[in-house]
């Protein structure tokens, strides 16, 4: 089973990082920005887990269970915002955010 | 093993791309769910049972299931999911594939076959409960922060008031009832708390 090699999976993670970055910058609607700020993380948890897989060490996994609990604490926090954010702007467009624009 | 690795990551790689290109919200966050599976079954043939698993409960179950809710409770299926102009995605999506191209490049220079064993969830919980116990501590900490925080951002400025005062009224009545055994004579300065079947405020 160790045909897939290390360079496969990071190439993976790459790849989803990539699209989530690219989500992040082109779309404006707030829950989809943390849609794609979970799929990044996501993605870097995968490179973890290859690297681990690459020397059939734990520390791979150990380091993706703390990106999950990081992911999960930064949703919380991100979608108690969003849901201020529409209450008091009646809109999820990150755009309509610019009270503070000089 | 090799097949499903491939097979996998071609679903996760498409089903993350509905996730940025569709304009319904809740078809987005499915596919999300989808990306989040065919993940696991990579972490899978990495040989990682365990986070496999653990992406399926806590990526899968619980934080996208905390975003349905998000998205129901804000009924944004009403309003407008998007307002982005046709070509305004071009900009952005070039340089992410160059950026993309670069990285590619340099992973696949040099290739290097994975060790081929499976880490077992002993081995994991063994590394988590030894020499990385001080993250594991942290975590709990970090989680019990946004905790505190989502709830705090997430009342309404009203709540605070309301929920201080409940406390104020709590605290009141359980001083009454302490210097005051008889049941009678419990009131005391607040009018609310004379009768026993107060309505509780449950908002507190």
């Amino acid at each position: 089973m160790a045909s897939v090699s290390l360079d496969n999976a990071l190439v993976l993670a790459a790849i989803l990082f990539a699209i989530g970055f690219a989500g992040l910058l082109t779309r404006r609607n707030l829950i989809v920005v943390l849609a794609c700020i979970e799929i990044m993380l996501n993605a870097g948890g995968l490179a973890f887990v290859a690297a681990g897989a690459r020397w059939g060490q734990a520390d791979g996994q150990v380091m993706f269970l703390f990106v999950l609990a990081m992911a999960a604490a930064e949703v919380a926090v991100g979608l108690a915002i969003a849901i201020r954010f529409r209450q008091s702007l009646k809109s999820l467009d990150i755009d309509d955010a610019d009270e503070m624009k000089g | 093993m090799t097949a499903m690795f491939y097979i996998a990551a071609v679903v996760a790689v498409l089903s993350t791309l509905m996730v940025v290109t569709r304009t319904n919200l809740v078809h987005a966050l499915l596919y999300l769910v989808i990306s989040l599976f065919a993940v696991a079954v990579v972490f899978y043939t990495l040989g990682a049972p365990f986070v496999a698993a653990l992406e399926v409960i806590v990526y899968a179950g619980a934080i996208m299931m905390l975003f349905l809710f998000a998205v129901m409770l804000l009924n944004v299926s009403a309003d407008s999911p998007t307002r982005v102009s046709r070509i305004a995605w071009l900009g952005p999506t070039i340089l992410v594939a160059i950026l993309l191209a670069e990285v590619v490049y340099g992973i696949t220079r040099h290739s290097q076959a994975l060790a081929g064993a499976e880490v077992g969830p002993q081995a994991v919980s063994e590394a988590l409960y030894g020499p990385y116990v001080l993250g594991v501590e942290l975590a709990s900490m970090l989680l019990l922060a946004a905790l505190i925080g989502a709830r705090h951002v997430a009342a309404r400025a009203g709540d605070e008031q309301e929920a201080a005062e409940s406390m104020e009224r709590a605290r009141a009545k359980a001083a009454g009832r302490a210097a005051l055994p008889g049941p009678g004579l419990a009131a005391g300065p607040d009018p609310t708390a004379a009768p026993d079947v107060v309505p509780e405020d449950e908002d507190a």
